[in-house]
């Protein structure tokens, strides 16, 4: 079944129709799970975390070869020496977070009912740099890429746990969110949906399209083309660029529902970051 | 002398010794033309090493640009058992060098 | 202070020369210098005679080259060249639709299995070529790698 979102259908959506006639989002997850399920047999829920190489042998031996020593173990390294360093103040990172910050990374991106905003992690990381009085880190790479992926692997494990609360405000981040997953975008008209669902497995040329299903559990992610690590929100705004559409602003609301929906979808994978990608 | 170049893990099966290394070097093709300036990147590439267990060589190396960015290696000798040590090497063709020496086991 | 030691051809600063200052490699262990002709040569001929002395190889099965069918990124190909060829003394890979064709060349010891791994860069699909020097004679294997511009364009 494929569902094609209009900008008008996303307009409705985002105009408060009743719930009732909406499907739920337990109901999108069984769908999206079974799709992908369906579309590959044989391939068990949590080995789609591993992207295309849960579908692609060839890749995956290529890719299990690098992961012998893994090109991202030294920014690794250093995101653990950073999170770890106190800052000018003498508090650290993990006064921030629950847990120290530690093993908290799959229950990310969550809806703050205060604030009534979806936060992601690399926008708490910087918050909390910014509440002990140091400046942000530029969004999608380098440090900040380095702490979440070392915050990220405390977590590696751990299934994705994101909630959605009966709250019509988390409600609309999620519908947002899937309204971009679905919507065509740019001069090459293409939804996310398009490449990652319904032609998840078929080639675009020499490559195999990833399913969606278990993609954000491996970022931040160190791909070979960018020779290191990267965000998620980095892989967006890259891949609507390739579809020739503008990409959102980093860490913006339409990456961050985005990223709640895609995230949400993946509920139950493992974490399993960071890891390397083409 | 570049220095804290090499990383490396050294695993003991019996009497076997694999060696696995990462290097933190760009080999620099020298085909590649600076974006800015439109100037030629020169060449910066390892080009000798040479592995030694316990002062003995186990393996040397010529390496060409062709090798990737942050190179890796991987290789195994016998004869070996815990507390001996292995040596990795390098030099560049910029004369630049690293060593790095890893107790096995 | 360290022990300047002159080898043929290489450098005062070379590895070895680090090596042998700190007392850890033998001068007696005499390293030829880096074949520059060989990693420059265009051809695979000139690159087998710079590096090996010969161009003649003879194919054999008892090399196997462990590299994709297809390559995600040309800049990082992870190859694993093995061989069951008794007493191998070097290995050699090449990527024969590379402008300058020799990647890499390992000299092994007797005690140093016939098998290395490493990640080399092809600039367009061709094959990676593994020759084994092995009782004085070249043996060699060959393996197609196909390199090509993602889909999404990058």
């Amino acid at each position: 079944m494929k569902k094609v979102f209009t900008m008008a259908a996303a307009v409705v959506l985002l105009a408060g129709t009743p719930l009732a006639s909406q499907a739920t989002p337990e109901d999108d997850l069984k769908e999206f799970r079974s799709y992908f399920m369906k579309r590959f047999p044989g391939v068990p829920l949590n080995e789609f975390g591993n992207g295309v190489y849960a579908i692609d042998a060839d890749a995956r031996s290529s890719w299990e070869a690098i992961e012998e020593f893994p090109p991202y173990d030294d920014q690794l390294e250093k995101g653990k020496q950073l999170f770890s360093t106190p800052f000018a103040n003498g508090k650290t990172y993990g006064s921030c977070f629950p847990n120290g910050g530690k093993g908290i990374r799959q229950n990310y991106p969550y809806f703050d009912a205060k604030s009534g905003e979806v936060k992601t992690l690399e926008q708490e990381v910087n918050e909390c740099r910014v509440k002990n009085g140091e400046k942000p880190l530029p969004g999608k790479k380098g440090d900040i890429a380095a702490i979440t992926a070392y915050m990220a692997s405390t977590s590696n494990g751990k299934k994705l746990d994101i909630r959605i609360p009966n709250d019509p405000r988390a409600m609309e981040w999620y519908e947002k969110g899937k309204a971009q997953f679905y919507m065509k975008r740019g001069q090459l008209n293409m939804s996310c949906a398009n490449c990652h669902k319904d032609n998840a497995g078929n080639r675009v040329r020499s490559e195999v399209l990833s399913p969606a299903l278990g993609h954000p559990t491996h970022f931040p992610v160190h791909r070979l083309k960018w020779g290191e690590l990267g965000t998620l929100h980095r892989r967006y705004g890259g891949c609507n660029q390739q579809v020739r559409a503008k990409a959102y602003k980093d860490q913006g609301p339409e990456y961050r529902a985005l990223e709640y929906f895609h995230t949400y979808m993946s509920n139950g994978i493992e974490v399993n970051a960071p890891s390397t990608r083409k | 002398m570049a220095k804290g170049t090499i990383k490396m893990k050294t695993s003991l099966n019996g009497n076997v010794c694999n060696v696995k290394a990462l290097i933190k070097h760009k080999m620099e093709t020298g085909q590649r033309k600076d974006a800015k300036t439109g100037k030629v990147i020169p060449a910066h590439f390892i080009q000798e090493l040479s592995c030694t267990h316990n002062g003995k060589s186990v393996l040397n190396a010529n390496w060409g640009t062709a090798v990737s960015a942050n190179p890796y290696l991987s290789f195994e000798f016998t004869g070996a058992k815990a507390g001996d040590k292995v040596v990795l090497s390098w030099t560049d063709n910029k004369g630049e060098s690293d060593s790095h020496e890893v107790t096995v086991g | 202070m360290k022990r300047r030691v002159f080898l043929k051809g290489t450098l005062a600063s070379s590895a070895v020369a680090v090596a042998v200052g700190a007392g850890i490699l033998n001068p007696r262990q005499v390293l030829a210098a880096w074949p520059k002709s060989a990693f420059e040569a265009k051809s695979m001929q000139e690159a087998l005679n710079g590096a090996l002395g010969s161009e003649l190889t003879e194919p054999s099965d008892a090399i196997q080259i462990k590299a994709p069918d297809i390559a995600e990124n040309g800049a990082v190909v992870p190859v694993t060249v093995s061989t069951s060829l008794s007493n191998a003394e070097s290995i050699s890979i090449l990527a024969d639709g590379n402008p300058t064709p020799l990647a890499a060349s390992f000299m092994l010891a007797a005690n140093t299995a016939g098998s290395v791994s490493t990640r080399i860069k092809m600039g367009k699909t061709s094959n990676v070529v593994a020759v084994v020097k092995s009782g004085g004679k070249l043996y060699s294997a060959r393996k197609e790698v196909k390199v090509t511009i993602g889909g999404c364009g990058g």
